[in-house]
């Protein structure tokens, strides 16, 4: 086994060679190479993170007929540094009456949510931080860690906007969990197993093939998750200013802006991992890990593309709508799917895979045709209702 | 004294820690946070444990679900989060004495069990307990029968708050 073949491990023995050659204990000295394995894997995010700054603008600037930065470096590259720069130096402020050590952990906490979720990524199929046999429930616990640090920065910082920004955007964590945790089962049933790199290694046909209904309520769920248009109410510049993140100044609010888009390059990730085949890629990353890793990041990417593709085409919507989408369509059509797939995966269990994936493919069109044809019977009912009063109207002309 | 079972004291110290500062905080806000504290210390001592599933259940139920909820209600409910006047009546004593006793009960009872002084089996490395723990809720001759019942309890618990909150017209 050499470098090219298993590099982490080498490199994790290596290290420990030479520190137990320093009289280290073994355990301790095991310890320590692990911490400082996540330590670089936390600078290279942060590192990552720089850059996302940078696409998120070019991209936008894209899709709104832009150039975006281009003045700092070749192609505005270091203008996020001299963004860093000016975060750094900025004012530093705490608003009177707010509860300091809450308001000081949030930004915190926030930025921590996103990072523990690299604990699961394969990067490639000897290179997983902890391969869980809870991996896809891990995400929604680091969720419920991310809701946290929303709640806690919303009512620390003494501030209505701020509370209300907060209080919608729980309400939008909370409600959204549910169909992205339904959606989670969907790879689990496929795959038998809830472990990450099990997952990946069970998808000889994508599962975006099998399920592509599942892929994309698990996108819309993970972009509400996000706070990302169209369901970023809760941030709503035109009516809360800003919303949970109102008050803070300099690198705290950095925290939030960098934790938001890590986060969304994070669930590109994980769009990846459970429905296109992670770092997998017609046996490529059995070549090389460093080459896993470039699929990985290349499938993340485009992942975080599509999230930024919506969030740069769509509205706004109301708390209302938003609340009603999800219990009223996204979350019955995610149970109903989730029983579905169930029970078609036990119905063709042993039977050939063309055979498998028409069925799987059938059962999600039959499944999303039916939801669809509900939801368009009530609204025409509700249309009517609201057109009942029409004549009135016109009565006044 | 091992590692692990440092670890385990420090744990357990910070989770106590915790919980009487849920009891002995002022700001109702405050309490709602030093429980997710508490909670998420039971959540690293299931790890410790090697239950790793039943740790991130613990944090996806309790610290994303209920105390979310918990703040959520407090924020909504009062205008002023803090609470004035005397933490403790005149039974505090009574109720030291019940949880002391309780805790020496229990004590008591765990010595004289045969499992007390030994130390946990090794896992072997292929174990699965996740699908150990699924076999044993969904086959008849494991725990299919209360699975079900409580899955039915909290079905009726749902209804009924739906039912409660309806607004009929």
């Amino acid at each position: 086994m050499n470098f090219w073949n298993d590099p982490l491990k080498v490199a994790a023995d290596w290290l420990t060679g030479i520190f137990t050659s320093w009289g280290m204990n073994a355990v301790f000295a095991h310890v320590l190479v692990a911490f400082l394995g996540v330590l670089i894997l936390i600078t290279i995010l942060m590192v990552i993170d720089v850059f996302l700054v940078w696409i998120e603008r070019k991209v936008v600037a894209r899709f709104q007929d832009r150039l975006g930065p281009n003045r700092v470096g070749p192609f505005g590259l270091i203008q996020p540094f001299a963004d860093i720069i000016k975060l750094l130096i900025k004012e530093d402020t705490t608003p009177d009456g707010a509860d300091k050590v809450v308001y000081n952990i949030a930004p915190l906490l926030s930025m921590m949510s996103v990072l523990i979720l690299w604990a699961v990524v394969p990067l490639a199929p000897v290179m997983i931080g902890v391969d869980l046999n809870a991996g896809v429930l891990f995400i929604i616990a680091a969720g419920a860690i991310g809701t946290l640090s929303i709640i806690m920065a919303g009512w620390s910082s003494n501030n209505k906007f701020s509370v209300i920004g907060a209080f919608r955007q729980v309400a939008v964590m909370v409600s959204f969990e549910i169909p992205m945790l339904a959606m989670l089962l969907i790879p689990t049933i496929f795959s038998g197993s809830m472990g990450m790199n099990a997952i990946i290694q069970s998808q000889n046909i994508w599962f975006v093939f099998l399920s592509p209904l599942a892929a994309l309520i698990f996108l819309i769920a993970a972009i509400a998750e996000l706070g990302r248009a169209p369901f970023d109410l809760a941030e709503g510049e035109s009516e809360l200013v800003s919303g949970y993140n109102i008050e803070y100044s300099g690198m705290k609010f950095g925290m939030f802006y960098a934790g938001e888009l890590l986060h969304a390059f994070t669930y590109g990730g994980f769009w990846a991992i459970l429905f296109f085949g992670g770092y997998r890629f017609f046996g490529l990353e059995k070549v090389s890990p460093f080459l896993a890793i470039a699929i990985i990041v290349i499938k993340a990417l485009v992942g975080y593309w599509v999230i930024m593709w919506v969030k740069y085409t769509m509205m706004r919507i109301r708390i209302d709508q938003m609340l009603a989408f999800n219990w009223k369509f996204l979350t019955p059509v995610a149970f109903v799917l989730v029983m579905v797939t169930a029970l078609m995966n036990a119905l063709l269990s042993g039977a050939d895979s063309w055979l498998y994936v028409t069925g799987m493919i059938l059962s999600n069109i039959i499944v999303a045709w039916v939801s669809l044809e509900i939801v368009r019977s009530v609204s025409k009912k509700e249309r009517e209702k609201v057109e009942g009063l029409k004549p009135v109207v016109e009565a006044h002309h | 004294m091992t590692g692990e079972q440092i670890f385990f004291l420090l744990v357990g110290l910070v989770t106590l820690g915790a919980a009487l500062m849920v009891v002995t905080s002022r700001d109702l806000v405050h309490a709602a946070l030093w429980l997710v504290a508490t909670l998420f210390g039971v959540a690293v001592i299931y790890t410790l444990l090697n239950a790793g599933f039943i740790a991130v259940v613990q944090v996806v139920v309790y610290i994303g679900a209920i105390a979310i909820l918990f703040i959520f209600a407090v924020m909504l409910t009062r205008r002023t989060l803090r609470d004035t006047g005397a933490s403790v009546n005149k039974n505090w004593w009574a109720g030291a004495v019940v949880a002391v006793a309780t805790f020496a009960g229990l004590t008591f009872l765990l010595q004289s069990w045969s499992g007390f002084s030994k130390t946990a089996a090794v896992i072997p490395s292929g174990f699965d307990a996740i699908s150990q723990l699924g076999d044993a809720l969904t086959s008849p001759a494991g725990y299919v029968l209360p699975f079900e019942v409580a899955s039915v309890l909290l079905m009726a618990a749902l209804v009924g708050a739906v039912y409660l909150a309806f607004n009929k017209k």
